[in-house]
């Protein structure tokens, strides 16, 4: 059994680095006090192992679960770094521990604290990714399709693949204001960057156009006779608004004056086929 | 008229199709500009109905030759009219998907002169987005009854999922409402369509590729409350439909009146919104919980018990199948009980593999338990507490949907006469 230790691993905030924390406690076989990144490291009265990130150690972790208790297990494990659960590097050792003594049985255990949490943790952010799947919106400035999002959890590496694929001849930026890193992709290629702050430019005539043309669909196709905001609030929480064109109350809601037809209806450009590519590597 | 009062005015006539799913076909974007297709289906917002927001769902016109009563577009109506250019309308759908608002074109129309000419038209918008723009997004089409046979055949090609609207549950009442349709007319695109599709798979499994035809198959809608047309005859259609054409969907409508007639119900009608919630229930029992029609009603029953929903109710009838272990049910048992949905049945399969469940651990992985307790047994115990008095029973069972209907005083009443948990159960079953 490995014994409680007064101690506390601090990583460098990747998840690279976190399986190496859980490899480091493998190795002194001790249960630390807690596992912090840097980033949110603070001063503390018990003392603070720094953990060295290796790849070679990050997959041998991965490659062990793997073995021992199949892929599921494993994406359960890459997937709960994600996350915006409390603890969360303590929950991905205790679910680890676990997995490892049980095999893959481990998920089946639904009624264990560590397996809710962790399983509970990922549905939400996968559930929270679908969701910005439908809720991003994009805005045209200069051909590129730029937009923010507001995520509790770290959705952006499970959305790229699917924006990717879905615009491959477009270049896309993405941003997440909560983690501050953005997506970034040319032409079905992506990669996610790290940005500090991001605003976005007043919006063309055009992209001011097809805004109001949005709001106008939006607001004509609810059936006032079963009026439910209730129900619209379940699905579509108000923290999702901000960001939202169809919720925005100052486009207005008839257009702003025409626009030469040429520049509004202009069929897409010819683009010539680049090669679909799959999100980030 | 600029494209703001036609989108207006095309949306607006759309607003009643009730389907705006985009499930059930799955493709990545190669070899399109743009696009993709996702199993499940995104909702890429929520109307102020809380209806989802999934497809850019408009008319192509709504200027029809047709007279259908209960329709806002019927040619007698005087509703303003408005016709897309089929390149306005792909250019529209194309931008809007470019912004990641929409997952892709809802597309009916009113009768165009004919509903050949009608057929054309939608082809020339599906046309130019599949082959022009090379848009690879979610397209559910409508197929208008009566085309040709090669333009239903068509559009099914560039379509995704195709649609008939069966709009009234029997042929009495498509006479007496809508005299420009039949129940052939309806059914024969529908069987047309259904036919395709699996020739389709059989072309597949034999060709290994074939054109993919409305790969996400058909669905139908019909509206409900405008005809005497009993629940009981409503969801034998839709069974039959399910079995016949196989259709993924059938969708109900709560009749909105939009017109004064003798005909119809008047004007200032409440839409029945909770017969049409009863319906939805009643068809996923069908499609999801291996329920039949004949389980849920029959000629003596033929309409929903307003107060409890349809699975409830057939529990409360069978009681002696009650309660059920939940450490040894069968799945499709477990899919039986009141209060336990399909995730949860699931979530009981898994985790009673690795331990013995009792009433907290079912409580941990998500069962609700409100009225389940009612219905079953943990290693042999039913919930404490679970079957005692009448007043906690029926507060449990009658669904929170109904809560504020009138019977609420009768129930107090029956209460205060300090009756037995059968009667309770007599009474919801029922003669309430």
């Amino acid at each position: 059994m490995p014994q409680q230790a007064d101690v506390i691993y601090r990583y460098d905030g990747s998840l690279e680095g976190a399986l190496c924390a859980i490899f480091e406690s493998y190795v002194q076989k001790e249960i630390p006090l807690d596992i912090v990144s840097d980033g949110e490291a603070q001063a503390s009265l018990y003392p603070v192992r720094r953990i060295e990130t290796q790849s070679s150690i990050a997959k041998r972790v991965m490659a062990g679960l793997n073995r021992v208790a199949g892929s599921a297990v494993a994406d359960q494990v890459r997937l709960a770094f994600y996350t915006c659960m409390p603890h969360r590097e303590m929950r991905m050792l205790s679910f680890v521990r676990l997995a490892m003594r049980m095999g893959a049985d481990v998920l089946s255990l639904l009624t264990d604290d560590t397996v809710r949490a962790v399983t509970g943790a990922v549905n939400h952010l996968t559930y929270e990714s679908h969701q910005y799947t439908g809720f991003v919106r994009f805005s045209d400035a200069g051909g590129v399709l730029y937009g923010i999002i507001g995520p509790k959890n770290f959705v952006l590496p499970l959305l790229a693949p699917h924006f990717c694929d879905r615009y491959p001849q477009e270049n896309l930026f993405l941003y997440d204001e909560t983690h501050h890193v953005a997506l970034i992709s040319r032409q079905g290629q992506g990669f996610l960057v790290p940005i500090d702050n991001y605003t976005p430019p007043a919006p063309g005539q055009e992209e001011a156009h097809y805004r109001s043309l949005w709001k106008t669909f939006y607001h004509t196709i609810g059936i006032e006779g079963r009026y439910n905001p209730r129900c619209r609030m379940n699905h579509m929480q108000k923290r999702y608004w901000k960001h939202l064109t169809e919720m925005d109350e100052s486009i207005p809601l008839h257009g702003p004056a025409s626009i030469p037809a040429d520049t509004a209806h202009s069929p897409p450009d010819a683009g010539i086929g680049a090669p679909a590519g799959r999100g980030p590597q | 008229m600029d494209i703001f009062d036609k989108l207006q005015i095309l949306a607006d006539s759309a607003k009643y199709d009730v389907a705006c799913t985009s499930s059930g076909a799955s493709r990545g974007s190669e070899g399109a500009r743009m696009g993709n297709a996702v199993a499940c289906g995104i909702c890429h917002s929520f109307a102020s109905d809380g209806r989802c927001i999934s497809l850019l769902k408009v008319l192509l016109s709504n200027a029809c030759a047709y007279d259908c009563s209960y329709c806002v577009n019927r040619a007698s109506g005087n509703a303003k009219r408005a016709t897309f250019a089929p390149r306005e309308l792909a250019d529209l759908t194309y931008q809007f998907y470019r912004r990641n608002y929409i997952e892709g074109l809802f597309l009916s129309s009113g009768i165009i002169r004919d509903a050949d000419t009608t057929c054309e038209r939608m082809i020339e918008v599906l046309r130019i987005l599949r082959e022009e723009y090379r848009f690879g997004g979610y397209i559910h089409a409508k197929a208008i009854p009566g085309a040709d046979a090669r333009l239903i055949l068509r559009l099914g090609q560039l379509a995704d999922r195709m649609s008939v609207n069966i709009e009234l549950p029997s042929s009495k009442s498509l006479a007496l409402l809508a005299p420009n349709k039949t129940k052939e007319s309806i059914l024969k695109p529908m069987g047309l369509i259904g036919q395709r599709i699996q020739e389709n798979a059989g072309d597949l499994v034999r060709f290994g590729h074939a054109p993919a035809f409305s790969p996400a198959g058909q669905s139908t809608q019909m509206i409900i409350g405008a005809t005497p047309d009993s629940d009981y005859t409503i969801l034998n259609l839709s069974a039959a439909l399910y079995r016949k054409f196989k259709l993924k969907r059938v969708f109900y409508s709560a009749y909105m009146p939009v017109s004064s007639n003798p005909l119809l119900p008047s004007t200032d009608t409440k839409p029945p919104l909770l017969r049409e919630h009863r319906l939805y229930q009643a068809d996923w029992l069908l499609r999801f919980y291996g329920f039949s029609a004949g389980e849920l009603l029959d000629k003596e029953h033929p309409n929903f018990n307003p107060y409890v929903d349809p699975k409830c109710n057939w529990a409360l009838h069978h009681m002696d199948r009650f309660p059920v272990e939940v450490n040894r049910a069968p799945l499709d048992m477990l899919l039986r009980v009141p209060g336990i949905g399909v995730k949860s049945a699931q979530r009981i399969v898994q985790a009673r593999k690795v331990t013995a469940l009792d009433f907290a651990g079912l409580k941990k992985i998500g069962v609700v338990l409100k009225r389940a307790q009612y219905f079953i047994t943990c290693r042999g115990r039913m919930a404490a507490g679970a079957n005692l008095t009448p007043d906690h029973v029926l507060r449990s069972l009658v669904s929170d949907k109904c809560k504020s209907l009138p019977a609420g005083q009768e129930q107090m009443t029956f209460l205060q006469q300090g009756i037995t948990r059968q009667d309770v159960m007599q009474c919801l079953s029922g003669q309430l």
